[in-house]
């Protein structure tokens, strides 16, 4: 067991992308049946430290030891041939086959030709570890987290020894989560090693038993995370000179401006979601949380009250008006901005300059005067914008798409509460930012409420909707939950409403 | 090892050294095919580039054919900054002229100022009906306007060539498939005297210059390019597309079918069949060449215009094929399409990886 101890050694990695250096002499070393989490914030590097380990991309220095051997891994051909596993997080399947027929794909041919013994090696292997799996069920019928457990055991049916996860908890409720983690922990029990890759600090907690924090794309720090608190893991995550969290006051909510009832909206796309008779109230100077598992609704609804997507009717009434017909231009004189969740591509244009991207949804701010643009508003809009919400760039002129994602979030959700709203969506505003990002967007949300404006916030992260929101309640299927105060909603049935589970008639209560 | 590598950021010199580049290789490619033809280089080169611009009357044919390649590329630019990618140029040329030819016509010898504004509005009313059948079948069918401007261009080039058979012949005219020359009054005035050359070339300054202000100043010009950039942004913003579309198409219309309007009002006089050498679809390079900017295409529409001009010139004073212009637009628009891939990408020489990853691939349970 002496050369198995240590199942994967990494030595000095270095990998270059041009414009920056995503590894830098990274170390890591996992043991045989160890959970090792790998931490850090995104673009600290872990997902081309995965690729790498995983053969998708070719380190430029450094040393990849497995089993004791020094090896290359040219492809995930050849890592899943040694024994490496991965599970993306977004699934690699097809949809339209079958559980069996997507397991096939990634074996040799011999393996396959007998599909009965395959489905059988298919059954056991899930059986065995806890997640049942029916290998004739067609994928697109799947929850996500049956879904991931497809993944995972196409990983074990290859007998993988190192399982690679890239966030797998982002899509789950917190029932799966559990799930997952009673899985994980027997399958290191049976000797595999499981490489952890999260910014869920808790979760890294109960669960791993090492940890590498990656910052930079240097490690900053290893750690046994179950001595530490999380915020000491946090610390090591960010630095010394960045806040971790936000103080939040109570809110106080005032009169009703947005009342949405009975919405439906049947959609055409065989991959999107249908809503089903939504109805939630909000008022001025609250946060209203909707929490959920992607996809199941949230872009749907934001496009329904953005006024991307158009209905007929009167369910969406905002100061006693219906606005189902308006376009989103018309809803934003209102007073209705919205953050989406594609900064770059939909919040943004990526090749135009922060100013001209300020003209997107505040051209009604007087910056353009019959037709003409008014170059110089423009520039001082924009000029704000960076001064007030902190935003890193080199300037008004820098392009969307020089900034980091943390940098851009703030000026996008700065350039629409700069135009004083008085009912703000924002669609998953911290996604892939950065902590101290993070921080100052939860406090101009904060201001925002405060200065009297609704805010309805769509996240998938439940710290985030805990911390900031007054009431809460979760998306599932195009459904919407009955809403809650965050105080009296426990984590628990905030799970069983993520998961669908709530009746229609809890309706009458959550209007009122 | 060579690799075609990502840049971090585009490069905005090569941007705008692509098209000189792309110049530099079609001369240097032309020089190697005129070697292999047996023909004398650099006299076919000049031929080609300089003797049709060494006089006064050269520049006034010049600028002749520069300008209804540029009041094309115009219009062009505006669908193309929307990424409408109008191929139709050429249809709505062509309508243009038709339809100004047959106001031309039907007023026959009555004079009056107000005969030749008709008769240009007539060329862009028409120019604007046939690319509004392009932008309805966008808007409402969601038809793909590559496609359906390309069979326009078809079914146009059908009318004009019935126009000059059937309704707008010159009924005596010895059966030849033209109009009867237009009166001076729907003629357009000479810009030098003693030369060809028209006011056309006039409207195609101000079409760039139009274009320029479009883009550079006004919140229609801005919200083309979002459409163009990222339509989801758009959507996001709530600039409604069909509206753009409509408006990016009408104008190429416009702008194309005066063109066609002046081509007959000015140098042919009457309506014929061979009214364009392929201005419309040479636009298209020309949009391209200039980078969709003002400046680019006016700087582009006289380079192109000359690549008619000394085609003509090769034919005449070197025997050489009619194919010569197109095959120096064809090479031009190429050499550009390969230049400017170096905008986003540069080569990479790239060692071997490193000694310490470099052991062979060894079966499971190698040694060391």
């Amino acid at each position: 067991m002496a050369v198995s101890a240590q199942r994967l050694k990494l030595q000095g990695i270095v990998k270059d992308y041009p414009g920056c250096r995503a590894n830098d002499g990274v170390d890591l070393t996992v043991g045989a049946g160890e959970i090792h989490a790998l931490l850090g914030e995104n673009g600290a590097g872990k997902s081309t430290l995965m690729k790498i380990i995983y053969g998708v991309v070719q380190p430029d220095a450094g040393r990849i030891v497995w089993n004791g051997h020094p090896v290359t891994v040219e492809n995930p051909a050849r890592a899943r041939q040694l024994g490496i596993g991965m599970v993306f997080q977004h699934f690699s399947l097809f949809e339209t086959l079958t559980v069996a027929e997507n397991i096939a794909l990634g074996l040799p041919a011999d393996e396959v030709r007998d599909r009965g013994a395959l489905e059988q090696r298919i059954r056991e292997v899930s059986e065995h570890y806890g997640m049942a799996l029916d290998p004739r069920r067609f994928v697109s019928t799947l929850s996500m987290g049956e879904r991931q457990r497809v993944e995972i055991v196409r990983c074990l049916v290859q007998e993988s020894t190192l399982l690679i996860l890239d966030e797998p908890t982002s899509v789950l409720t917190p029932q799966e989560v559990a799930t997952l983690f009673k899985t994980l922990r027997k399958l290191a029990r049976d000797g595999c090693s499981i490489l952890f890759i999260s910014h869920k600090l808790e979760e890294v907690r109960s669960l791993c038993d090492q940890a590498t924090v990656l910052r930079q794309g240097r490690v900053s720090g290893h750690c046994q995370p179950k001595d530490l608190s999380a915020s000491d893991i946090a610390r090591l995550m960010v630095g010394d000179d960045t806040p971790i969290s936000t103080q939040v006051s109570a809110a106080q909510p005032g009169d009703t401006l947005l009342q949405v009832q009975e919405l439906s909206w049947q959609t055409d796309d065989p991959f999107g979601t249908s809503l089903k008779n939504i109805g939630f109230s909000l008022r001025a100077g609250e946060i209203v949380g909707i929490a959920g598992v992607a996809g199941n609704g949230q872009e749907e609804l934001l496009k329904v009250l953005s006024g991307e997507i158009t209905l007929k009717g009167e369910a969406i009434r905002f100061t006693g008006e219906a606005i189902d017909r308006l376009p989103p231009g018309a809803r934003r004189a209102r007073g209705l901005a919205v953050v989406p969740e594609e900064r770059l591509g939909r919040g943004a244009v990526p090749v135009m300059s922060l100013a001209d991207n300020a003209l997107l949804t505040a051209a009604g701010q007087g910056l353009v005067r019959r037709g003409v643009i008014r170059r110089q508003r423009v520039r001082e809009f924009a000029r704000d914008v960076i001064a007030r919400f902190g935003v890193r760039c080199s300037g008004e002129q820098s392009s969307a798409s020089s900034l980091s994602g943390g940098n851009l979030q703030k000026y996008i959700l700065g350039r629409e509460a700069c135009q004083s709203p008085r009912l703000l969506v924002a669609s998953h505003p911290t996604w892939g930012v950065d902590v101290g990002s993070a921080v100052s967007i939860h406090q101009a949300l904060v201001k925002l409420r405060d200065e009297g404006a609704a805010i309805l916030l769509i996240s998938e992260d439940l710290d985030e909707l805990y911390q900031l929101c007054h009431r809460m309640g979760a998306i599932c299927n195009g459904r919407l939950s009955p809403l809650a105060p965050a105080s009296e909603l426990s984590i628990n049935q905030l799970g069983q409403w993520m998961a669908g589970n709530f009746k229609a008639e809890e309706f009458a209560d959550a209007a009122a | 090892m060579l690799q075609l590598e990502r840049r971090p950021e585009a490069s905005t010199t090569l941007r705008w050294l692509s098209p000189l580049l792309a110049l530099a290789l079609t001369v240097a490619t032309g020089f190697l095919l005129f070697l292999g033809m047996g023909k004398d280089p650099i006299q076919a080169l000049t031929f080609f580039f300089i003797t049709p611009i060494s006089d006064l009357t050269g520049l006034a044919e010049l600028g002749l054919k520069t300008a209804p390649l540029l009041l094309c590329a115009a219009g062009l630019t505006v669908c193309f900054r929307a990424r409408i990618w109008n191929i139709g140029a050429e249809g709505h040329f062509l309508i243009g002229a038709v339809a100004a030819s047959a106001v031309a016509v039907s007023v026959g010898e009555a004079g009056g100022f107000l005969v030749l504004p008709a008769v240009l509005l007539a060329g862009i009313a028409g120019g604007m009906a046939w690319a509004a059948i392009a932008a309805f079948l966008k808007t409402h069918l969601n038809c793909n306007e590559i496609l359906t401007t390309i069979m326009l261009n078809y079914i146009a080039l059908n009318l004009l060539l019935y126009a000059v058979h059937g309704p707008l012949k010159d009924p005596c005219g010895f059966g030849f498939p033209q109009s009867v020359m237009f009166a001076d009054a729907a003629l357009l005035p000479a810009l030098i005297n003693g030369t060809r050359l028209h006011i056309g070339l006039a409207f195609g300054l101000l079409a760039a210059v139009a274009v320029w202000v479009l883009f550079a100043r006004s919140f229609i010009g801005y919200q083309l390019n979002v459409v163009g950039e990222d339509h989801r942004a758009a959507a996001f913003a709530g600039f409604s597309a069909r509206r753009l579309t409509w408006f990016a198409l009408l104008v190429g219309g416009a702008t194309a079918g005066l063109a066609g309007a002046a081509e007959v009002t000015g140098p042919i006089g009457q309506l014929v069949p061979q009214v364009s050498p392929g201005y419309g679809y040479t636009a298209i390079i020309v949009v391209f060449l200039g980078r969709m900017h003002a400046l680019g295409i006016i700087a582009a529409s006289a380079l192109l215009a000359l690549t008619f001009i000394g085609g003509e010139m090769l034919q005449i004073a070197m025997n050489m094929p009619k194919a010569v212009t197109a095959m120096f637009q064809g090479m031009l628009l190429f050499y550009l399409l390969t230049c400017d891939a170096f905008i986003h990408y540069r080569i990479r020489f790239r060692r071997p990886l490193p000694a310490g990853l470099s052991q062979p691939a060894a079966p499971a349970g190698q040694e060391l």
